[in-house]
């Protein structure tokens, strides 16, 4: 199986569904001439023309706008955030037209769209462009909210999003474009709303996605080889519908539960997490149920204080030894 | 290029038929909306309720312009956008009422009437949240290389609103067909246009789009009938999008829980803008050209009653919606 990026898996993605339905379309800020700030549209403008994979201005609000309008029309809109940093210029599209159009139009008006671009904590880029802001979006009924981790899951569930009648806010690693992995070249879809299983254990599950899962598989090393702790690491990929079966499930096994995520504590998916399992498999928990996340500040642009606060697989082991009772 | 234009100098006989279905619009809207006043009075209608009257012109003018298959998206004053785009009467109150035989199934109420298969497509309460919506349905248009057009109608006030200037930059830039109608009733809520603008004509702000633009009479409904016609064919024809700005006035508070007059405009203003109410121009034109008489005024006058009077009868028979509807429609598939 080919080996490739997570930056190549989408726009493998992007072109298949540019090729597969004339409706879809890519829209952004530097999506064509400039083959994409992150690369992830290359080479789309010159097999697609200018109509489908469309230069904007900047101006975020307007262009999200527009695509909610074309998928209210019939069309299937990818609207490219720069960053979800930006987004919060357009969250008023995202949040009040599209995800109750369907809703406030009595069922009339679907918004088959998608919004997608890179999110998550960056390396020293300071406060404004390095945070993660997913249980902003996940906090809306109407919106599914996706943030794959790996190449391959990358590849499926965009196609997945693309192919929805739903808009979807599809959440990519900023820090994740350049990870490696095996994705076939036969087509193939990921369904939106499952959770996988990235690593079996049956001592403690860590619920994690996007970046955060790369963190929860090096604590898992880490407590396999020095604390003798098999670790199960459960990879949401999709935060909303959550994937409730595939964390009972594993809590069943392990019983012991540590989210680890990179926004913040307040609100965050964790605390959603942790709140769907209490009721769910309140009677299969032997220990209260930790988060890891980022600090509750501001990122920081110093790289000795911005280590610190983000999540680590040293924070995610000190979770562990606590919720296992170890003391080794 | 901004011109401002009038209505025509002399009506057409040949046009009898159609200057009376432009008035039977316009009276339908005012009676409907009087009467939506008084069951919010009563306590039928609930939430906010903005009502059009004195505005009558500008929706039917426009509309008047349009083909059947053309988009409409319109702000939440827009009861009278439906109405005239032929949503049943009885579908809009019901709307008001929140009942399950509402255009939205009750779900959208007054600030979100739909009417998918007519083409309205909302009913939008973020003031110019919609503006890039109706951009976005010319994009469409465009990109599937038919001959639409989206119109989109909206308040003065947001013209201050940055989704105004996005969207209009946009449309000239990629050469959208659209019509952005800028309903000028002078106040937003209870600002006047004079202290939230600092450009007053509002149809100059095109300038900076190099986009063309004109200035209508938005109590005359010929008028905004002959402007929107000369957008239609530019955006039909040409591709290009078009500024009007509607001068109009409305003689009811910002919603039913505001006042009519009082700290932000006087009584006498309001006293002179009636004088150029837009229903009694077009009647006293058609009585003068005799193209309408006494009794087909009469005729017409009731038949509008009996079509409220029945909408009104079945908002009120109309059952709420389901319980199980709350959980529908939130996501599709």
């Amino acid at each position: 199986m080919p080996t490739i990026t997570y930056r190549d898996a989408l726009n493998h993605a992007l072109r298949e569904e540019l090729r597969r339905d004339d409706t879809v379309f890519l829209m952004g800020e530097e999506v064509g001439v400039y083959q994409g700030a992150y690369k992830v549209s290359r080479g789309l403008l010159e097999e697609f023309g200018p109509m489908r994979v469309v230069d904007t201005p900047i101006a975020e609000l307007g262009f999200a706008g527009v695509g909610v309008g074309a998928a209210m029309v019939g069309m299937r809109p990818v609207i490219e955030f720069m960053t979800w940093n930006f987004a919060l210029l357009a969250i008023d599209q995202v949040v009040n037209s599209a995800a109750k159009m369907l809703y406030m139009s009595g069922g009339q008006i679907p918004v088959p769209i998608v919004f997608r671009g890179p999110g998550g904590a960056a390396l020293q880029l300071g406060a404004q462009h390095s945070q993660a802001l997913e249980s902003w979006f996940a906090h809306v009924p109407g919106l599914k909210v996706v943030a794959p981790a790996t190449p391959y899951d990358a590849k499926g569930l965009l196609k997945s999003a693309i192919r929805d009648d739903n808009p979807v806010v599809f959440l990519e690693g900023e820090m994740l474009y350049n990870a490696k992995g095996e994705v076939p070249d036969e087509e193939y879809v990921v369904p939106l709303g499952l959770a996988d299983v990235k690593r079996e254990g049956d001592h403690v599950t860590l619920v994690c996605h996007s970046k955060s899962v790369s963190v929860a598989l090096k604590a898992a090393d880490q407590l396999a080889e020095r604390h003798g702790l098999r670790a199960e690491v459960v990879d949401l990929r999709t935060l909303r519908p959550l994937d409730l079966n595939t964390l009972v499930a594993s809590l069943r096994k392990t019983n012991r539960c540590v989210v680890v995520e990179e926004g913040w504590p307040f609100c965050g998916v964790g605390a959603q997490v942790v709140d769907d399992l209490q009721r769910e498999a309140f009677d299969h928990l032997d220990a209260p149920i930790l988060r890891v996340t980022q600090a509750d500040v501001p990122m920081p642009y110093s790289k000795h204080l911005e280590r610190a606060a983000k999540p680590s697989p040293e924070q995610v082991i000190e979770a562990v030894k606590r919720v296992t009772y170890r003391e080794d | 290029m901004t011109a401002t234009a009038g209505s025509p100098a002399a009506l057409d006989p040949g046009q009898r038929a159609w200057y009376h279905r432009l008035l039977r619009q316009m009276k339908l809207v005012r009676r409907f909306e009087e009467r939506a006043a008084e069951a919010y009075a009563q306590g039928r209608i609930g939430g906010f309720c903005h009502l059009y009257i004195g505005q009558e012109a500008v929706a039917t003018g426009a509309i008047a312009a349009l083909r059947d298959d053309d988009y409409l998206f319109a702000s939440y004053r827009e009861h009278a956008h439906a109405l005239v785009r032929g949503t049943p009467a009885r579908a809009v109150m019901a709307e008001l009422f929140g009942k399950a035989g509402g255009c939205s199934g009750g779900k959208g109420g007054s600030m979100h009437l739909f009417d998918a298969a007519r083409h309205f497509l909302g009913g939008h309460a973020i003031v110019g949240s919609h503006i890039p919506l109706a951009a976005g349905a010319a994009f469409a248009i465009k990109s599937r290389g038919t001959d639409q057009v989206a119109v989109c109608f909206f308040g003065e006030a947001a013209v201050n609103i940055g989704a105004f200037h996005e969207t209009l930059n946009m449309a000239a830039l990629w050469g959208l067909p659209t019509i952005f109608i800028c309903e000028n009733n002078r106040y937003g809520m209870g600002t006047a246009l004079e202290r939230a603008a600092a450009v007053y004509d509002i149809a100059h702000r095109a300038c900076s789009y190099d986009m063309a633009s004109e200035i209508a009479d938005g109590m005359d409904v010929l008028a905004m009938l002959d402007v929107t016609a000369r957008a239609v064919e530019r955006a039909r024809e040409e591709k290009l999008p078009t500024l009007v700005e509607a001068r109009t006035y409305r003689y009811m508070g910002h919603s039913m829980a505001d006042p009519i007059h009082g700290h932000y405009r006087t009584k006498e203003e309001l006293e002179e803008q009636k004088t150029h109410d837009p229903i009694e121009q077009l009647g006293r034109r058609l009585r003068d050209a005799e193209l309408i008489g006494p009794e087909e005024l009469d005729t017409m006058t009731r038949a509008v009653e009996d079509e409220v009077d029945d909408a009104v009868r079945f908002a009120d028979e109309s059952p709420d919606p389901d319980a199980a509807e709350l959980y529908t429609d939130v996501y599709r598939g």
